[in-house]
C-alpha cells in the first residue's frame, strides 16, 4: 500500500514547497490563523525532498532529538498513521512545535539540503503530521499499570503538559496545578491565536485528561499551597512555573497611562480575549492608533502584529540591535513586514513621554550604531550622540524579556536558586530538595517552547527512576 | 466551580457574597485577596477576602457593583455559581504589637476590606478603634461585625447616623488623643490619601490597601505597578498594603482610569437594551 520512494536524483530536483498563508493585509484584520498548512499533495512532495541521511544532523539539531528522517520516511510512503505515531513518541505536542519552534537555527540550519538550496521543510512536515493524526485518527495514550506514585506538576505550561504527559503514559497519579483559569502557559496567554489556534491547545490538554492526568486550575502554588504541604502528598514534584516576571525599560514615564508589559498587553488580548471586546469579553485592552513595541524576540513580533491586527494605523518595532541581531524567528519577522510593521532598528528609547492627563504620546529615542560584540557574541549597541528623537505613539508595549517570578520559591528557602532567581538543578533535573525537580524557563530563565519541552520530557524520565528507588 | 452560599445587600452599591472556598478559607490571612472570573467572557477582579469560616469553608466577598463585572458578581444568586476564584494572594498585612492601639479606617468597599485586618488585630490582642464612614445611613454596614473586634465610630456626611462629617475628622480625634500604633485605612484614593497625609503630621505609622488595575494577581502582568517610596512595585505580589506615607496616590489614582471609556461601552452594551425591552413587548 505503500508509495515507492524516489531516487535521491528525483528527490534533488524537488524545490522546497511554499506553505499558503492568508494574504497579508487581510490577516492583519483578523485574529485568524496565517499559515494555512500543507494539503497532503503538498506535504508528500516535501517529504520527498528528504535525503533519509544515515547520519541525520537535524536530529542533532532538535532540542529534543525527533527522529525526524523516520516521520519524513513515513509521509513520504504514504504512511501517515506510522508518520504520526513515531513523531508523538518522540515530541508530546507536535502542533505546536511545528508551529512555532524556531526550525530555522535548530533542525532545518543543519540539514543537509539547506548547503545547496533550501532545507526541507520540516517544521511544516511536522505540523502536517500532527494536525493530520488529530483530524484523523485516535491519539489516546496507551494506559500503563498504575505504580501507585503520586506526582504534581506545578503549571501547565510546554514544560508541565509534557512532563504530565510523559509521567502518565508511564502510570503515575499525576495532578497539574495552574495559577490561571485555563491550560496552555505561554501557549494561551502569550502566542497569539493567529500564530497557534487556542483549539490546538485545548486539544492536547482534552488528550492528557483523557489519559488520566487531573488538572487543578485557579491554584497558585507558592500562595494556595506550599511546596512543603504538596511534598507531604506526592511522591515527587514537577515545579515548571516559567519565568512569569516583566521586565521594564526602568526609563522615565514607564507608568504612564498607555505603558504595557508586554505580558499584560498579550495576556489581555489572548487569555482574556480583549479582541472581542465589548461584545464577547469584558476585558478591555487600550487599541492604539500608533502603538511602538519595545524588544526584537518572538514576544515582540506577537505584541506588534496583534496591535496592527487590533486597528492600530501604524505599528513600530524599537530595537536597539539591527535586524540579523533579532532573537525572534525568521519566518514571524517576513510575516510582521508583509503586514505593513514598521522597524525602527538600531534605536533605544529613553523615555516614555505623555501629556498632560498622563497618556502617552510618545517615545523618545535615540539612534545607536553597532560596537564591539558584547558578551553575547553580538555587536554592542553604542548610543550615537545628539541623535534623540520621539516617535509618536500612544500605546508602548515593552517585550524587552522576562525574569523567573519569585511567588513559588520565596516560600521555599531551603530550595537554592542562582542570583537572577532561577531555580538551580543537578544533571538530573532536581532541585536542593529530594524529589522535587525543576524545568523549563524557572530554571533556564526566558527561553523557548521546545526546550521547556525537552525538560519535561526529561524530568518525566528521571521522576519515574527516582521514584524506583 | 465555587458555589454562592449566601448574596446581601449591604448598601445602596455594596453586596456581601459568601462564596464556598474552603483552601481559601482555611490559609487566608487578613490583608490577602482572591480573583474572581464569573465565567467565560468574564474579567478577573481581585476582590480582598472580607471574612472566612475555615471549619464551614467558605469565604466573605465585598463588592461594589461599579461596572459590568461587579454586577454580574453581585447578580450571582444563592446556589449558582463563580467559575474561577484563585488565592489568597498578596502578602498578609503587618499587624500592631499585641497590646498596641490601632485604628481601623473604612471608607465605603474599604469597610469590608479593613474588617480582616480589625479581626487579626483583636485576636492577637492589640486594642481596636474602627473609623467607618458613608455619605448616610444607608451607606453604612459592618458596623456589627466590627463592634466584635472593638469600638466603632461611625461617621456619615448629611449625620443621618453617627457623627457628622468625614472619617478623618474622628480620626483626627483619635490621634490627638495619643497612643495609636499604627492606622490601617481602606477606601477610595482621596480618602486614602486624606487620612495618610493627617498621620503624616503626627508620624503614625499607617498603612493602606491598594487596589489598582490587575490582571493576574501574580506578578505576571505588571498592570498593578504601583510607585512606592520612589520605586515601582507591583500591587498583587508586592502588596496590595504599603506604608502610605510612601505611596504615590496621584499616580495610582491616574491609572485607576485607564480604561473610563472602555467601561462605558461595555455598559451600553446591547444587553442592558434588551431587558428594557422585554416588558413592553409583553
Amino acid at each position: 500500500m505503500s508509495i515507492p520512494k524516489p531516487s535521491v536524483k528525483e528527490r534533488m530536483a524537488i524545490e522546497r514547497c511554499v506553505m499558503d498563508e492568508q494574504a497579508p493585509l487581510e490577516r492583519a484584520g483578523n485574529f485568524g490563523e496565517v499559515n494555512l498548512g500543507l494539503s497532503m499533495e503538498i506535504a508528500l512532495k516535501e517529504a520527498q525532498r528528504c535525503l533519509e541521511c544515515k547520519k541525520p544532523t537535524c536530529v542533532e539539531g532538535c532540542p529534543v532529538n525527533v527522529n525526524i528522517p523516520r516521520f519524513i520516511g513515513f509521509v513520504m510512503e504514504g504512511k501517515m498513521e506510522d508518520a504520526a505515531l513515531s513523531l508523538a513518541s518522540d515530541n508530546a505536542l507536535p502542533a505546536v512545535t511545528g508551529r512555532v519552534c524556531p526550525q530555522e537555527t535548530q533542525c532545518e540550519c543543519v540539514c543537509i539540503r539547506g548547503k545547496k538550496g533550501k532545507p526541507v521543510a520540516i517544521g511544516y512536515l511536522e505540523r502536517f503530521v500532527a494536525d493530520w493524526a488529530r483530524a484523523n485518527m485516535n491519539t489516546d495514550m496507551a494506559k500503563a499499570p498504575a505504580t501507585g506514585k503520586k506526582v504534581a506538576v506545578i503549571g501547565a505550561g510546554p514544560a508541565g503538559l509534557t512532563a504530565a504527559g510523559e509521567l502518565v503514559r508511564k502510570g503515575h497519579d499525576v495532578t497539574v496545578y495552574e495559577a490561571l483559569q485555563k491550560t496552555g502557559g505561554v501557549l494561551v496567554y502569550g502566542i497569539p491565536e493567529f500564530r497557534l489556534p487556542k483549539k490546538i491547545v485545548q486539544s492536547e490538554v482534552d488528550r492528557l485528561v483523557r489519559a488520566g492526568v487531573k488538572i487543578e486550575t485557579n491554584v497558585v502554588v507558592g500562595r494556595t499551597w506550599t511546596i512543603d504541604e504538596l511534598r507531604e502528598q506526592f511522591d515527587a514534584i514537577f515545579i515548571a512555573n516559567g519565568a512569569g516576571l516583566p521586565v521594564f525599560m526602568n526609563v522615565p514615564g514607564e507608568n504612564l497611562k498607555g505603558v504595557y508589559s508586554a505580558n499584560e498587553y498579550l495576556t489581555r488580548v489572548n487569555l482574556m480575549k480583549a479582541y472581542q471586546f465589548p461584545m464577547g469579553s469584558d476585558t478591555p485592552v487600550i487599541k492604539g492608533k500608533r502603538v511602538c513595541v519595545v524588544g526584537g524576540g518572538n514576544v515582540a513580533m506577537d505584541a506588534v502584529r496583534t496591535a496592527k491586527r487590533l486597528g492600530a494605523e501604524e505599528a513600530i518595532i524599537v530595537y536597539r540591535r539591527s535586524k540579523v541581531e533579532m532573537p525572534a524567528r525568521v519566518e514571524e519577522v517576513h510575516h510582521a513586514e508583509a503586514e505593513g510593521i514598521r522597524f525602527e532598528m538600531l534605536t533605544a528609547p529613553l523615555e516614555v513621554v505623555g501629556d498632560e492627563n498622563h497618556w502617552v504620546t510618545g517615545l523618545k529615542c535615540q539612534r545607536m550604531e553597532l560596537g564591539e560584540p558584547d558578551a553575547s557574541g553580538r555587536r554592542r549597541p553604542v548610543p550615537v550622540a545628539g541623535s534623540e528623537f520621539v516617535l509618536d505613539c500612544d500605546v508602548v508595549v515593552v517585550a524587552i524579556g522576562t525574569r523567573a517570578n519569585p511567588l513559588l520559591t520565596a516560600t521555599c528557602p531551603e530550595m537554592k536558586l542562582n542570583k537572577y532567581g532561577n531555580i538551580l538543578v543537578d544533571e538530573k533535573g532536581m532541585t536542593t530538595i529530594p524529589g522535587v525537580f525543576a524545568g523549563g524557563d524557572i530554571v533556564r530563565g526566558a527561553a523557548t517552547v521546545i526546550l521547556a519541552m525537552g525538560d519535561g520530557k526529561r524530568a518525566a524520565s528521571e521522576i519515574s527512576d527516582y521514584l524506583k528507588k | 466551580m465555587f458555589k454562592v452560599i449566601a448574596n446581601t445587600q449591604l448598601s445602596p452599591n455594596v453586596w456581601r457574597l459568601d462564596v464556598m472556598a474552603p483552601r481559601i478559607a482555611k490559609i487566608r490571612k487578613a490583608g490577602q485577596f482572591v480573583i474572581v472570573c464569573k465565567g467565560e467572557g468574564s474579567e478577573r477582579v481581585p476582590l480582598t477576602i472580607a471574612n472566612a469560616d475555615p471549619k464551614e469553608g467558605w469565604i466573605t466577598l465585598v463588592i461594589q457593583a461599579v461596572g459590568k463585572s461587579t454586577r454580574e458578581l453581585v447578580e450571582t444568586q444563592v446556589g449558582e455559581f463563580i467559575r474561577d476564584i484563585s488565592g489568597p494572594l498578596g502578602k498578609p498585612t503587618e499587624l500592631a504589637e499585641p497590646g498596641s492601639k490601632a485604628i481601623c479606617v473604612g471608607g465605603g468597599v474599604g469597610t469590608g476590606v479593613v474588617h480582616p485586618i480589625a479581626q487579626a488585630l483583636h485576636a492577637r490582642g492589640v486594642k481596636v478603634v474602627s473609623v467607618i464612614g458613608g455619605r448616610s445611613k444607608q451607606w453604612v454596614f459592618f458596623e456589627p461585625e466590627l463592634k466584635k473586634c472593638g469600638e466603632v465610630v461611625v461617621c456619615t456626611d448629611d449625620g443621618s447616623y453617627g457623627r457628622k462629617g468625614f472619617v478623618t475628622d474622628a480620626v483626627k480625634d483619635q490621634l490627638e488623643a495619643g497612643g495609636i500604633s499604627t492606622v490601617y485605612a481602606v477606601g477610595p484614593v482621596p480618602m486614602m490619601r486624606a487620612i495618610s497625609n493627617l498621620t503624616k503630621q503626627y508620624g503614625v505609622h499607617t498603612i493602606v490597601s491598594l487596589n489598582p488595575v490587575m490582571v493576574d494577581g501574580t506578578g505576571m502582568c505588571g498592570g498593578c505597578r504601583v510607585n512606592v517610596g520612589g520605586e515601582t512595585k507591583f500591587a498583587c505580589v508586592d502588596g496590595p498594603e504599603f506604608d502610605a506615607h510612601q505611596v504615590d496616590f496621584e499616580t495610582l489614582m491616574d491609572r485607576l482610569g485607564i480604561y473610563k471609556t472602555q467601561e462605558k461601552e461595555k455598559l451600553e452594551e446591547p444587553r442592558c437594551h434588551c431587558q428594557h425591552q422585554t416588558p413592553q413587548q409583553s
